[in-house]
């Protein structure tokens, strides 16, 4: 997969987040437990 | 890289800190999931040694130690300690009350 | 330090365990809602045991599976259900569970509001009656909001209001909001897939393509307020994401266990094609999970068939493969309401040809709207042998029509 796609599956997680927090995106995603497709 | 090991604004690094006592803990592949049952927000940590970290937190004497026994280099602390800070935020850890 | 890899990709070698996953746990149900994704409504005399539910439990819990969302049928009609839910916060495993409401009284409510670690999630389809209740039956309205008030009442902050967005409700978005925020609750807006009942009405109910994109931009504009459950991660074509993962969970993060012990990669997706296995198995669900051949294929990076070259895939993944699926598409193209009309292009070619029919149905027999097909000769004798709509597996034996007729707790 490219580093483009990388970017966004990182950068969606986290839509309000500031440019100085992409560090540690790198490191940690953090999602609802209700994030999951699949669940009722 | 920065190869400054300042503490990330909001998150010190040579404080104790901890897990919080309702975090559930699960190792996986690529690291771990952490699940809060009280806010109910899953955290991916997508290394094995920010892990280890995280697991050792509440037994050394500071975060920046913990991330020393994990074998995180100068160079990547600042990453480390930028994920810590992300922790932090959502409450997955917590600053520990030294005794 | 290596960068690690995005959560899509480090999924494509699987997890050990799910990360949640559903639990129906009785096709029995008081209602017959016409989109019924489980085509519940007559309790299955297959059920798994009280025995056989504190196993699967345990195996949950050995398997540090976080939360489960039970549901069914309504899952409150099984005499044991408060007990399994007892037992399952016990061994460390979190309960959302999915109810129309029926049995929330005032006590029940009280009980639930005590604990930390049970969700409760009422089902509504109508922020007014004459809307719910054309999907979910009359009555239904009332009972959901007499359980909300008995939740509220109890002090239960932030349980959950579950809405499957249809044609005639996605304009009552702010009026579901107002009923959330009324009882101290979370709202949170589902997809309607074309799965069990939904199959029947799907044409009739699903949004139109402007009314998708009406959706779209009032959950934007709610953020992290108003849940999902990530139902609509094929939205995210039209440019910023939603919260959450944004993929397809199904074998991957989570399944479904059905009332019967059935493994299925999700609950939208009740058929055989994608039955990964069953719980009474010799290896239990942990087994299943883990060496079943179907849920290897889903963990295997997804080519993308015809949705590769489309500047959106990378966004949407292909969308919903229940939806696809359900509606007679192929799995390795565009979703049926995929936003840039790839999929609506789809469903004319494949128009007039039969679309896969759900796995078994548990309609309550009086209200099911589907006409029964008439042949002649004598009714082929009951007990084992296959039957016509679910080759390879015994046939249901005759039910009363009481959802509880001859239970017993195990």
């Amino acid at each position: 997969m490219s580093e483009m796609t990388a970017d966004i599956a990182e950068a969606t997680d986290h839509p309000a987040a500031e440019p100085e927090l992409a560090a540690a995106d790198l490191l940690v995603e953090e999602v609802s437990i209700d994030g999951m497709c699949g669940v009722y | 890289m920065s190869t400054e090991t300042r503490p990330r604004a909001g998150f010190d690094l040579d404080r104790p800190w901890q897990l919080h006592p309702q975090v559930s803990v699960r190792p996986e592949r690529f690291g771990a999931l952490l699940y809060h049952f009280g806010t109910r927000r899953l955290s991916f940590l997508k290394s094995p040694a920010l892990l280890a970290v995280v697991s050792s937190l509440g037994d050394a004497p500071s975060a920046r130690q913990a991330c020393r026994s994990a074998g995180v280099t100068e160079a990547d602390l600042p990453a480390y300690a930028a994920a810590l800070a992300t922790l932090a935020g959502s409450q997955m850890i917590r600053e520990r009350v030294s005794s | 330090m290596t960068r690690p890899l995005a959560l899509v990709e480090q999924f494509q070698y699987g997890l050990d365990a799910p990360i949640c996953l559903t639990w129906e746990l009785t096709y029995a149900c008081n209602l017959s809602c016409v989109h019924c994704l489980s085509s519940s409504g007559r309790r299955d005399p297959r059920e798994l045991t009280a025995a056989e539910c504190r196993a699967v439990i345990d195996e949950l819990e050995r398997m540090q599976v976080f939360y489960v969302n039970i549901g069914g049928g309504e899952p409150t009609v099984r005499a044991d259900f408060w007990d399994l839910v007892d037992y399952a916060t016990a061994h460390h495993v979190g309960v959302k569970f999915s109810t129309n409401g029926v049995k929330i009284t005032p006590e029940i409510a009280r009980r639930l509001a005590a604990s930390d670690y049970v969700d409760v999630q009422i089902s509504l389809d109508g922020a007014t009656e004459q809307v719910n209740d054309a999907v979910r039956g009359p009555g239904s309205y009332a009972t959901a909001l007499r359980a909300m008030r008995h939740l509220a009442g109890a002090g239960f902050r932030g349980f959950k209001i579950s809405v499957v967005v249809t044609r005639h409700n996605v304009g009552q978005l702010d009026d579901f909001k107002a009923i959330a925020d009324r009882f101290g609750a979370q709202l949170r807006l589902t997809r309607l897939r074309p799965s069990g009942r939904g199959a029947d009405v799907w044409d009739e109910l699903h949004p139109t393509a402007g009314q998708q994109r009406q959706l779209y931009d009032w959950l934007v504009a709610c953020g992290e307020q108003v849940l999902t459950g990530d139902s609509f991660f094929h939205l995210a074509a039209y440019g910023e994401a939603l919260p959450g993962l944004n993929l397809c969970g199904a074998g991957r993060v989570v399944c479904l266990i059905d009332p019967v012990g059935d493994v299925y990669a999700c609950p939208f997706a009740i058929h055989d094609s994608f039955l990964a296995g069953n719980v009474r198995g010799p290896g239990g669900f942990a087994a299943v999970w883990r060496e079943s051949e179907l849920f290897a294929g889903l963990r295997r990076p997804q080519a993308g068939g015809v949705c590769h070259s489309c500047s959106a895939y990378d966004s949407c993944r292909g969308g919903c493969m229940a939806a696809k699926f359900f509606t007679g598409l192929p799995l390795d193209g565009p979703d049926p309401e995929c936003v840039k009309g790839h999929g609506a292009r789809a469903l004319a070619a494949v128009a007039g040809a039969p679309a896969p029919r759900p796995s078994g149905d548990h309609s309550h027999r009086s209200n099911r709207p589907r006409p029964v097909p008439v042949s002649i000769g004598p009714r082929p004798p009951a007990g084992p042998g296959p039957s016509p709509d679910r080759p390879g597996l015994p046939p249901d034996r005759a039910c009363d029509q009481s959802p509880l007729a001859g239970f017993r707790p195990g």
